[in-house]
């Protein structure tokens, strides 16, 4: 490694202040402190430092992210083979979907960073790492036939405007993967819903099976819940839906390793499937008993396994930056978006998959519910005298 | 009884090089220094000029704000040079020692208790042994006009590698006692200590705490800051604005003991030479003023380190050429980090010490660790949330509490206890944020601004 060691040093000087590349300063950067955590030392303060950063942050959150990915891929190659009725084993289904995923993954990091990095060199601030999770957060959330250029254009404009405007990682205060979703939702509304959720590029020799519907869950379940697959399926994810969204199973095994790292807040997690059941309860309870199949009849724990509920819950309203930030406020904050999910799933048809959208929802009152507990706290402490 | 207080939130920071329990006296080096800098808002004015011969406890230079302040010669000797910087700044005056016995500016023997308040505060002032005396908010020298709510003595530590404080009294208890008793007379009755209680302290002779009554004895378990005073203020009896509360470390206690027992201003410390680069950590006797190479000398096992007056968390940056600051109880001496690790980031990190579990390391929670100075990553905004919570026991939002000192927003920041705080408290915010923020620097600025603008 000391030969990468002074490559590095060699050039860092056409980087620095009056080099010849001084104005790719970050960009040098952001590639020298991937390469190596630097030698800086503490200044003033204190001397010692947790052995945390951003970088080991973001990187936490992606080993959380692996098991949603390796399952949606092998999902996907799964409904591609169902859908033409042929037997596929387990690597073929997984190989199959790898190399389906795996260009809107790179795309979606091509274009992301490219924003970032030019962003940082205009403005001339350093390169953050919270695109390491956006990145790969904006395929799994989408349905693998959605064109690559839809999906450089999403990420663009997430990092643009979602982030970049108001200053980069730490200052945005939308979740940037869900409103790259969001945006390709409301501009390309036919490449997001409808029959789009399997692949269905034509395989020699074998014709789709009759019968099949492309038909998503959220849109069936509108309709007549009983249609929905059987529970076991939904919490495993042997269905469609967006490429890492499916299983609830692998969701989980993310929120574990999140929590358990200490990355992820538990209280958002938590009290986001709680609401949603508690919401789900009450309207089962409110339910009219002359329409059996009213979506208002479903299980509430339906709801946990349906669409990207789980998902939504362990890795986009944990977002820290977007989240509450008060330990009540994310309480609130969890139990809000859980119970708003399922309020617009039942009642509102048009927009079937809630979770985003009850996210960006309070993803903009996050600031509102932390201004109203910290000023219960001041009035405690007001009290206290 | 007084309150027995479990802290829940904080984290202990287990490093390795902690002192053994012997004292040794280090002898006296040949040239002391007093430096301003060691007295926060201290204005010097110098009272002695190069060559002249001065006695310990005569004063050396005073506050032009507060001229009744002044700071004493720990020794008497020759005043060798008054060390100038820019805008003729002084930064040291410096006194050649006399090598055979100390001379001392004599006072009356007294019992402090029998003593009147006023007696009492104008001897402290006139031996110079008030700086020693210390005052919340702000964590400046009390002003002696004031008459404070109570006085706060803590009675152990619980930062990384810090000193027993119950062995370093135990080295003096009738001075402690006679202190306390001064420190009683002072705050009119409302001097409150704070014990160690779980594991109690096996160091603290309680015997020495005679005559203080028992329901201002505190005892606080759990992980530091738990010895910290303005935690244990807080939990006590919390200051509210307009309220002022004097704090003394015991060290200090044993300075004020032996003015009244001993009649002499003799500012000797018991200090705690630890940390990872020290061959035998233990504890040394020395002078305030006397050079940091009496202490460390021969007695590193590393060549690059780092040399901190004080602990790892709120420490100052020393040398060997430094001297020994007046508050000073603990040297440490970790090595520097200044090496760049290959994709860091990345490695499992069984040997890296995080709150977090982002690294193995959490699989061994008993490892005793040797951290350097490196910072482990840049600066970035602020994005992981709830981590300052976890470490700061109070009922204070810090986060919301530094973004009201950065805005400037006098009102906020009194709304969300400025007046509590003090840098020290906010270490470890500082020490466990994943953004690399320095925490402690603003709650510096935010104290000083409220100071000069509330």
């Amino acid at each position: 490694m000391k030969f990468l060691q002074r490559i590095l040093a060699s050039v860092k000087p056409n980087f620095e202040k009056g080099g010849r590349f001084e104005k790719f300063h970050p960009a040098f950067e952001a590639l020298e402190t991937f390469l190596f955590v630097p030698g800086q030392t503490t200044a003033h303060g204190v001397h010692v430092r947790d052995a945390m950063d951003l970088k080991r942050t973001m990187m936490t959150v992606i080993i959380a992210l692996v098991p949603t990915l390796l399952f949606g891929m092998w999902n996907v190659g799964y409904q591609h083979h169902l859908a033409y009725g042929m037997d596929a084993s387990l690597m073929d289904n997984f190989w199959f979907g790898c190399w389906k995923v795996l260009p809107i993954i790179v795309v979606s990091y091509a274009a992301g960073l490219g924003v970032e990095f030019v962003f940082s060199i205009l403005r001339g601030h350093p390169v953050s790492e919270g695109y390491l999770v956006t990145g790969l957060l904006i395929p799994l959330t989408l349905p693998v036939t959605v064109p690559l250029w839809m999906v450089a254009l999403a990420a663009i404009f997430c990092t643009l405007l979602g982030k970049e405007i108001f200053g980069g990682t730490g200052m945005n205060f939308m979740n940037p993967a869900l409103l790259a979703r969001v945006f390709l939702f409301f501009a390309f509304p036919a490449y997001m819903s409808g029959d789009i959720w399997t692949d269905l590029s034509p395989e020699a020799g074998q014709a789709i099976v009759d019968g099949y519907s492309g038909a998503t869950n959220l849109v069936a379940f509108d309709a007549n819940y009983h249609a929905l697959p059987s529970a076991g399926d939904m919490f495993w994810g042997f269905e469609q839906g967006s490429i890492g969204e499916t299983s609830t199973a692998a969701c989980l095994i993310g929120a574990l390793i999140l929590i358990l790292s200490g990355v992820g807040s538990w209280q958002v997690i938590v009290s986001c499937f709680a609401g949603a059941l508690l919401m789900g309860l009450l309207l089962n309870g409110m339910a009219p008993a002359d329409v059996p199949n009213h979506a208002m009849h479903t299980p509430a724990y339906y709801h946990w396994l349906m669409g990207g509920f789980a998902f939504g819950a362990v890795y986009m309203a944990t977002d820290p930056v977007t989240a509450a930030q008060t330990e009540r406020g994310k309480w609130i904050y969890g139990l809000l978006i859980g119970a708003f999910t399922v309020v617009l799933r039942v009642f509102n048809p048009a927009y079937p998959e809630g979770m985003m959208l009850s996210i960006l929802l309070l993803n903009v009152f996050a600031p509102l519910i932390d201004h109203i507990v910290v000023e219960q706290h001041i009035k405690k402490r007001l009290n206290r005298a | 009884m007084g309150k027995s207080i479990r802290i829940r939130r904080g984290y202990d920071i287990r490093l390795e090089g902690s002192a053994e329990k012997t004292s040794s006296a280090l002898p006296l080096s040949d040239v002391i220094a007093l430096k301003p800098s060691d007295f926060p808002s201290f204005l010097p004015k110098v009272l002695v000029s190069p060559g002249e011969e001065i006695l310990a406890g005569q004063p050396v230079f005073f506050d032009k704000d507060r001229p009744n302040l002044r700071i004493c010669s720990p020794v008497s000797g020759e005043v060798a040079e008054v060390v100038r910087g820019e805008k003729r700044q002084i930064l040291e005056v410096r006194i050649i020692p006399d090598r055979e016995t100390t001379r001392y500016l004599e006072f009356p023997k007294q019992d402090p208790a029998g003593v009147s308040r006023g007696d009492l505060l104008q001897r402290l002032l006139d031996s110079g042994v008030w700086n020693y005396i210390r005052q919340r908010p702000y964590g400046l020298i009390a002003d002696p006009a004031d008459v404070p709510k109570s006085i706060f003595v803590s009675c152990f530590d619980s930062a990384p590698l810090a000193p027993s404080l119950g062995f370093v009294v135990g080295q003096e208890p009738e001075n402690f006692q006679a202190g306390l008793q001064a420190l009683q007379v002072l705050a009119n009755g409302q001097l409150h200590l704070g014990l160690r209680a779980d594991p109690a302290d096996a160091d603290l002779d309680e015997s020495v705490l005679r005559g203080i009554p028992p329901e201002h004895i505190h005892r606080f378990s759990g992980p530091h800051p738990a010895g910290n005073v303005g935690i244990q203020i807080h939990h006590i009896s919390p200051i509210q604005k307009g309220e002022v509360v004097w704090v003394v470390h015991p060290q200090d206690v044993l300075v004020i003991g032996r003015l009244f027992r001993e009649g002499r201003y003799r500012a000797q410390r018991t200090i705690a030479l630890t940390g990872s680069c020290v061959a035998r950590p233990q504890y040394f006797q020395m002078l305030a003023g006397q050079r940091i190479s009496d202490l460390t000398g021969a007695r590193l096992q590393a060549d690059h380190c780092r040399i901190i007056q004080g602990n790892v968390l709120t420490g100052n940056r020393s040398s060997a050429d430094d001297f020994l600051s007046f508050y000073t109880n603990q040297v440490t001496v970790i090595p520097e980090g200044d090496q760049p690790e290959f994709l860091g980031w990345l490695l499992p990190g069984f040997k890296k010490l995080s709150l977090s579990r982002t690294y193995f390391s959490w699989l061994a929670p008993n490892r005793v660790y040797r951290l350097d100075t490196n910072t482990h990553g840049e600066e970035r905004a602020f994005v992981m949330t709830g981590q300052y919570d976890k470490v700061l026991p109070m009922d204070i939002f810090p986060v919301h509490l530094l973004k009201a000192i950065l805005a400037r927003d006098i009102e906020r920041m009194e709304q969300l206890g400025i007046y509590e705080i003090a840098e020290e408290d906010f270490a470890l915010c500082e020490f466990v944020c994943t953004s690399k923020i320095e925490v402690q620097k603003i709650v510096a600025e935010g104290l000083d601004y409220i100071r000069k603008e509330g």
